[in-house]
Order: structure tokens, then C-alpha cells, then sequence
């Protein structure tokens, strides 16, 4: 009973402190003064105010034109290559896949530095371009950690038997494979885009032009001070981006409740 | 279907060993960072580095990211050992509330914690309500670990969670019926299988503690450099990119120093970061 009581305040405790700074900015959003600290008052206005702010409006149609662009593409790249890599021998299999992780646990700032060292001695010009490349070069190694265990999975033969029936390798690639498959594709998509979404470091060293993303614009209001419409902006992608995360859950329950039953 | 990995070949090298290989070039040498033909070969970036000032900054930052790994195993293990004893459902419901402050910008959501510690906060609020003096919050080496473990307690959460949960019952209770107690079953069963999530759980929690610049800046006032603060000065303001980049091999090398002495004790390869997702 003791042991019970102490666990459920356990419970309690560490999930204040994940959402004390949460409730924090989500309640300040409604607040009718623009310093920290101070509650005067219940208002809307931020979220007026936030459909009028050229500056936040422009960084987060950056943010979501860079975050579906590099969805898109490093879903494309990163699930060729899983197909291609789990069709490898061992060693060259083994090469790739350590270089894949390189990104995932290289620290963000070495792979910003790195390819901000890239774009110069490529010439490139820093800014959407250069934002865009980077933004694929970290997502593709998640795509391709989320499509392989799916290959892991496929029959191996099916692709075979495909072709032994006259499929071309690409219609059996079409009508095969990616069916197979689907379900690591949408979750690798869905991990790039929220990565690029929520990048800030290799953004940040590898943008230009006055091209910034939400982040960065949040980054640079930390020096001036938070504009309160920041914090609509966040409330409402908070709640958009909560709605997606349950649909993705549903997803992978179905998921575990199918192979569950296929065992 | 080999061939389909190609074009991701080719991006893997243009795009993550060619510019690890620049930044080793940058590393040891040195000249006018514009200019790619006038670098000379040179150890003096290093030199400069293992010299008091920037070994402290080190210091500090090995100090801090030890000190908020730590923190995170220890709320963490138990954490997740709650929450592999609930029910599935209620399980998943746990985990989801884990991810979900995750979705929320990081910047935004460590910079609420000035409205929550600042010298006016809700915490000091509190503390001068009940009579006592308000508390310097912000702004020195505490806040910057309270931010750390606040961003990354998740990254310690999930692996053992991840881990636990997959833990075989028979296990227990075959255990149990051969007469072990609960804290023998703890530490001689759950706890050593638990160890390669704890090791996930450890690399994901330092090498983001080691390597970040923003936590510092934000809580710590620019007065508590860490090596990625350093870092990020060399690239964005000050321009010297041969010391930047040699600071980020050091960076480089203490992670793979890490990586190394931790995957001794990792047997299982697989399912690591997978805990997350």
C-alpha cells in the first residue's frame, strides 16, 4: 500500500517536471502582458497577432517546406538503400550500415560544423539549399533504421518468385516490396520530418540569406526577448503535432496486434 | 536490387566522410580559413587547446555531462521500472506522455524554465510566500544540469523501458520459486538484463550533454562555457574554423572514448536506439 502510494508520487513528480515548463509557456500564451512572470489577464490576442507576424509566419513556412521536402526526399534515398543494403553481402553491408550510423551518433554539432566545412568548399552558398541538403543528410539514417527491420521480416523469396513469373525488378520493387514494407516507410517519413521540424543546431550552422526556421527565429528571440506569439505558435503546432503522434500510435498498436497474430 | 543503395553510397560520401575529412584537414592546419589553397600543415590548434583556460572549459563539460548522466539513471531506472510493472495499456499511455514533451521546441521549452527559476518565478513565488529569502535559480552550473537532465531524461527512460519490458516472467518467477528474494531478484536477474538499455540509456544522455551549446546559453548566462559553446564561437562568430575544427575532433574523440569503455558491457547490438521510436 506504502510501496503503492510511493510509486504513484513518484510517477506524479517526474511527469511535473516534464510538463511544468510545458503548461508554463502553454498557459502564457493566453496571457495579456508580454513579460514572464507577470498573469494579467486571459487574452487572445497572440493568436491574432500570430496570423499578422510576417517574420514567424515566413520561418515556419520554411520550417514545414524544408521539413516535407526532406521528408520526402530521405524517405526516397533512405528505403532504396535499405532495400539495396539488406540485398548486400556481409562486409560491404557492414560498412554501409556503421557509416549510416556515423550521424545518428556523431554529436549534432560535429555534423553541422562538418558540413557547413562541406558548402564552403563546395562554394555553396548557405541558405535554403544548403539547409535542405543537411536536413536530408541527418534524416536518411532514420528512414533506413525503420525500413530495414521491416525487410528483416518480408519473406525473403517473395521478390524472387515475383521475377520468376516475368516481374520486371521494378514492378516487383512496386508491387511486392514497398507494399511489404509500407508500414517502416511511413514511420521513417514521419521520423524526418519531425526531426527536421525540431532541428535547431544543424540548422543553425548551415542556413544563410536571412533563410531561418522556427527554431533559429527562437533561438535569436532568447537574446531579445520571447515574443508571447512564439508561444501560440508553439501551442497550437503542440497540440496539431499530438493529434499526429496519436494517429502514429494507432498505427503501431495495429501494427504489434498484426504480428502478434501472424506468430 | 544491390544497386538501389547507390545513390545513398554516393550521399554518404559526399555528405558525411568528405566533410568529416575537411574538418580533420581544418584540424591541423592552419591560415585564412576563406581560402582552402593557403593552409598550412600545423599543430598549434591543438597546442592552443591543451592550454589551462580551454582544459578547464573541458573539465567542465566532462564534469557536467557525467554529472547529468548520472542524475538521469538514477530518476530514470526507477522511472521506467514503474512503468514496465504497469499494465500494457497504461504502459503505453506512459511512454506516449514521455515522447510527447519531446514534440514541443527544446529551446522554447528549456527557456520556460527562466519564467519558472528567474529571480520573479513561480519557484521563488512560492519560497517568499511561505517567508523565506528568494534563491539564485538561474544562471550558474545547477540550472545548466537541470536542463540538461530535463532534455534528456526521456533518452534514459526509453532504452530501459525498452529493455525491461521484454524481460521473460518465467525468469522472475522461476527465480522466485527457487527462493530468491525481491532485492536478489532485482540484482541478480532484472538489473544485469537490463544493462544493455542502461548502456543505450548512457550514450544517449552524454554524448547530447558533452556536445551542447544552447542548454548552456540559455540557463547558464554565457558565463558557463562548455566545449560546444566554444565550439560554435569558432564557426559563427570568430571565424577560426581550424580551431573549431579541432576542438570538434577532441569533441569526437572523448564520444568514441565513451562509445568504447560502454559497448564492452553492450551484448546486445540491436534494439538500442529502436527503444525510442
Amino acid at each position: 500500500m506504502v510501496e503503492k502510494m510511493g510509486k504513484r508520487i513518484y510517477t506524479f513528480l517526474i511527469f511535473l517536471f516534464l510538463y511544468a515548463p510545458i503548461i508554463v509557456l502553454i498557459v502564457f500564451s493566453f496571457n495579456d502582458s508580454k513579460s514572464r512572470g507577470v498573469w494579467a489577464g486571459f487574452t487572445l490576442k497572440w493568436y491574432v497577432a500570430l496570423f499578422k507576424d510576417a517574420g514567424i509566419l515566413r520561418a515556419l513556412y520554411y520550417t514545414l517546406l524544408i521539413a516535407a521536402l526532406s521528408a520526402i526526399i530521405s524517405t526516397v534515398i533512405g528505403t532504396l538503400a535499405a532495400i539495396g543494403i539488406s540485398n548486400m553481402p556481409g562486409l560491404s553491408k557492414k560498412i554501409v550500415l556503421n557509416l549510416n550510423y556515423l550521424p545518428v551518433l556523431n554529436p549534432d554539432i560535429v555534423t553541422a560544423v562538418s558540413l557547413m566545412a562541406l558548402f564552403r568548399f563546395l562554394r555553396l552558398e548557405f541558405g535554403f539549399i544548403t539547409m535542405l541538403l543537411s536536413h536530408i543528410t541527418f534524416s536518411i539514417p532514420y528512414v533506413i533504421l525503420s525500413v530495414l527491420p521491416k525487410l528483416k521480416q518480408m519473406n525473403k523469396h517473395l521478390a524472387e518468385a515475383a521475377m520468376d513469373l516475368g516481374a520486371t525488378p521494378f514492378y516487383a520493387l512496386r508491387k511486392v516490396v514497398i507494399p511489404e514494407i509500407r508500414p517502416g516507410i511511413i514511420t521513417g517519413g514521419l521520423i524526418a520530418f519531425t526531426l527536421s521540424v525540431d532541428d535547431f543546431v544543424i540548422s543553425f550552422f548551415n542556413t544563410g540569406k536571412g533563410v531561418s526556421n522556427l527554431s533559429i527565429e527562437i533561438f535569436s528571440m532568447t537574446r531579445r526577448g520571447i515574443n508571447p506569439v512564439i508561444n501560440a505558435l508553439s501551442t497550437l503546432m503542440f497540440i496539431s503535432l499530438m493529434v499526429l503522434l496519436l494517429i502514429i500510435n494507432k498505427r503501431t498498436e495495429k501494427n504489434e496486434i498484426e504480428r502478434g497474430e501472424t506468430r | 536490387m544491390k544497386k538501389a543503395a547507390y545513390p545513398y553510397i554516393l550521399w554518404i560520401g559526399i555528405f558525411i566522410v568528405i566533410p568529416l575529412f575537411l574538418i580533420m584537414y581544418f584540424a591541423f592546419t592552419v591560415g585564412n580559413s576563406q581560402d582552402f589553397n593557403m593552409f598550412e600543415i600545423s599543430l598549434s590548434n591543438f597546442k592552443r587547446f591543451f592550454t589551462p583556460i580551454y582544459l578547464k572549459v573541458l573539465g567542465r563539460s566532462v564534469n557536467l555531462a557525467l554529472i547529468s548522466t548520472l542524475i538521469c539513471l538514477g530518476l530514470g531506472y526507477p522511472m521506467a521500472y514503474i512503468i514496465s510493472k504497469e499494465k500494457s495499456k497504461r504502459r503505453n499511455i506512459m511512454i506516449l506522455m514521455f515522447v510527447i514533451p519531446m514534440w514541443m521546441n527544446f529551446l522554447l521549452r528549456t527557456y520556460a524554465w527562466l519564467t519558472l527559476l528567474g529571480r520573479n518565478g513561480f519557484i521563488n513565488f512560492i519560497i517568499t510566500k511561505i517567508g523565506l529569502k528568494p534563491l539564485d535559480l538561474i544562471f550558474n552550473d545547477k540550472a545548466v544540469l537541470l536542463g540538461m537532465v530535463y532534455n534528456f531524461l526521456p533518452f534514459m527512460v526509453l532504452p530501459i523501458y525498452s529493455v525491461l519490458v521484454k524481460i521473460d516472467k518465467n525468469l522472475i518467477e522461476a527465480a522466485e520459486d527457487l527462493g530468491a528474494n525481491r532485492y536478489e531478484i532485482f540484482t541478480k536477474v532484472i538489473f544485469p538484463l537490463s544493462i544493455p538499455g542502461v548502456i543505450t540509456g548512457i550514450t544517449m544522455v552524454f554524448i547530447p550533454a558533452m556536445s551542447t551549446f544552447i542548454i548552456s546559453s540559455l540557463l547558464g548566462g554565457n558565463k558557463y562555457n562548455l566545449i560546444g559553446n566554444l565550439i560554435e564561437q569558432q564557426f559563427r562568430w570568430t571565424g577560426d574554423w581550424h580551431f573549431g575544427s579541432s576542438m570538434s575532433i577532441i569533441l569526437m574523440v572523448f564520444i568514441l572514448i565513451t562509445m568504447a569503455l560502454t559497448s564492452k558491457f553492450d551484448k546486445e547490438k540491436e534494439g538500442g536506439g529502436g527503444g525510442l521510436w
